[in-house]
């Protein structure tokens, strides 16, 4: 207990002093998760909001693999991007192995599933309730999709959260394809890994608050977003409802 | 009259249910039909079988390949942007260029009254405003043939009464109206034809006066002249 108090005290003069290193971890865990929520946001919600609307055959299987996606070890993924970007691998060539796109990369695809499968249910739904609407003013089916996944775009920054999270708590990955290697591919998860394991457990500790910390500063300010959207909308209607 | 669309020996299946049975109707030009019955009736299906939003499961519609349409839903959904822009859509969609579908969907809120709004979020509009607003973004694509599903069912009635004077308005246009309504004195104020539907099929198929007066309506179908009289629902 004494070990687990004097580890979060030492946590919290590593974050009040803006210990360097630790900084340089944050700074380094944030862009590689933000720059894969990026891709695989862009790419996913464009990509689930056609499947919501589209009709094909082998639609239901093509979405059946894509839940089983939801679940995707991360450690499988880091593998396969491993194995894509190993010398002896076809995308070898590029001697991405153990960089920062090689994280960027594995983070992608694990992300890529969840953005594309919640997105697609989104959608979905409200083209079940809405969507013959626009049909009926003659929108066909891929204008529909762009047009109601950005209608739905506040539900859509709850996905845009599920990425994030899903990235920046991962540690499989990127310890595979990225190798942990200090001052260039140590994130946040990788070096709460390694500093348990050697004993560092303020480190450890420090780095877990703050990977929390990020996580609840993105949610409160999402959550503002949408509070002051909310607000802003309805503010016709209270207005009227009090005689304004 | 010319004929917009007929449907002959129409069919429409949800699964095991048969939502409209073996239905003929024709549409002319200038006519205003009102689609009535009970809750089920098959009224909502018909309106979207005629719009092409359905395929039957058999039989055939026809239609005038020429003729433009458009459709006034019970809850209209607006998408979360100014009521200029909700109607604009539908102009462009339709091929116009964003300016001119701007400056199209001005004058069609000004007709509805909502001019003043037009800046203001759609949704933060009240239920017979976004109405209104659904029925200036369908009449600003200059319809030959225009679908209402209930258009006044959902509102207070003083929203009701300005619903169902813009479609007077329409109306007296000379516009093709084909409105589904529980409403039997709108029916009376706006038809000139009425369909009663019951189960999924045509029970009776006549002009207004003799639907609502003639000795016509018990011959044809005694339930439609129950339901006339308030003693089916």
């Amino acid at each position: 207990m004494t070990t687990f108090s004097d580890s979060i005290a030492t946590a919290l003069q590593l974050i009040a002093g803006a210990d360097p290193a630790l900084l340089a971890i944050v700074a380094r865990s944030l862009a590689v998760s933000g720059s894969a929520c990026v891709l695989a946001c862009g790419a996913g919600v464009l990509l689930g909001a056609w499947l919501g609307i589209a009709r094909f055959p082998g639609r239901g299987v093509l979405l059946t693999l894509l839940n089983t996606t939801l679940a995707l070890p991360s450690v499988v993924v880091g593998l396969l991007v491993y194995l894509l970007l190993s010398r002896s691998g076809p995308l070898g060539f590029l001697g991405w192995l153990f960089s920062f796109r090689a994280m960027v990369i594995a983070q992608t695809i694990l992300v890529l599933p969840v953005a594309t499968a919640l997105t697609r249910q989104i959608v979905e739904d409200v083209d079940s309730a809405n969507g013959e609407q626009l049909r009926s003013l003659g929108a066909g089916a891929l204008l529909r999709s762009l047009l109601l996944a950005w209608d739905e775009r506040y539900a859509l920054l709850t996905v845009l959260i599920a990425c994030f999270g899903r990235a920046i708590s991962e540690v499989g990955a990127v310890m595979i394809v990225g190798g942990n290697i200090d001052g260039f591919t140590r994130v946040m998860t990788t070096a709460i890994a390694l500093e348990t394991s050697k004993g560092d457990l303020p480190l450890a500790l420090a780095l877990g608050m703050v990977l929390l910390g990020v996580v609840l500063a993105l949610n409160a300010v999402i959550a503002l977003v949408r509070r002051w959207r909310l607000d802003h909308s309805d503010q016709p209607v209270l207005l009227r409802a009090a005689g304004g | 009259m010319s004929g917009l669309l007929q449907l002959n020996a129409v069919d429409l299946d949800f699964g095991p249910v048969a939502a409209l049975s073996h239905i003929d109707l024709g549409i002319s030009s200038g006519e205003r039909v009102a689609l009535v019955g009970a809750n089920g009736s098959g009224k909502s299906s018909l309106l979207r079988v005629l719009h092409g939003l359905l395929k039957p499961t058999r039989g055939s519609l026809r239609r005038d390949g020429l003729a433009r349409q458009a459709m006034v839903f019970q809850r209209p959904y607006m998408l979360r942007t100014s009521a200029l822009n909700n109607v604009a859509l539908g102009l462009w969609i339709r091929g116009q260029t964003w300016a001119r579908a701007r400056d199209g969907a001005l004058r069609a809120l000004a007709g509805v009254d909502l001019a003043q709004v037009a800046l203001r979020d759609a949704r933060s509009l009240s239920s017979g405003q976004q109405q209104r607003l659904a029925l200036a973004r369908a009449w600003s694509l200059q319809p030959d043939v225009l679908f209402l599903d209930e258009p006044t069912s959902s509102l207070d009635p003083h929203a009701k009464r300005e619903v169902e004077a813009l479609m007077a308005t329409l109306a007296k246009s000379g516009a093709t109206l084909v409105f589904a309504s529980h409403n039997l004195g709108q029916v009376k104020r706006l038809a000139t034809r009425v369909v009663y539907l019951e189960r999924g099929r045509v029970l009776a198929d006549l002009p207004v006066q003799n639907f609502f007066n003639g000795p016509q309506l018990r011959e044809t179908s005694l339930e439609a002249d129950l339901f006339v009289k308030g003693e089916l629902t």
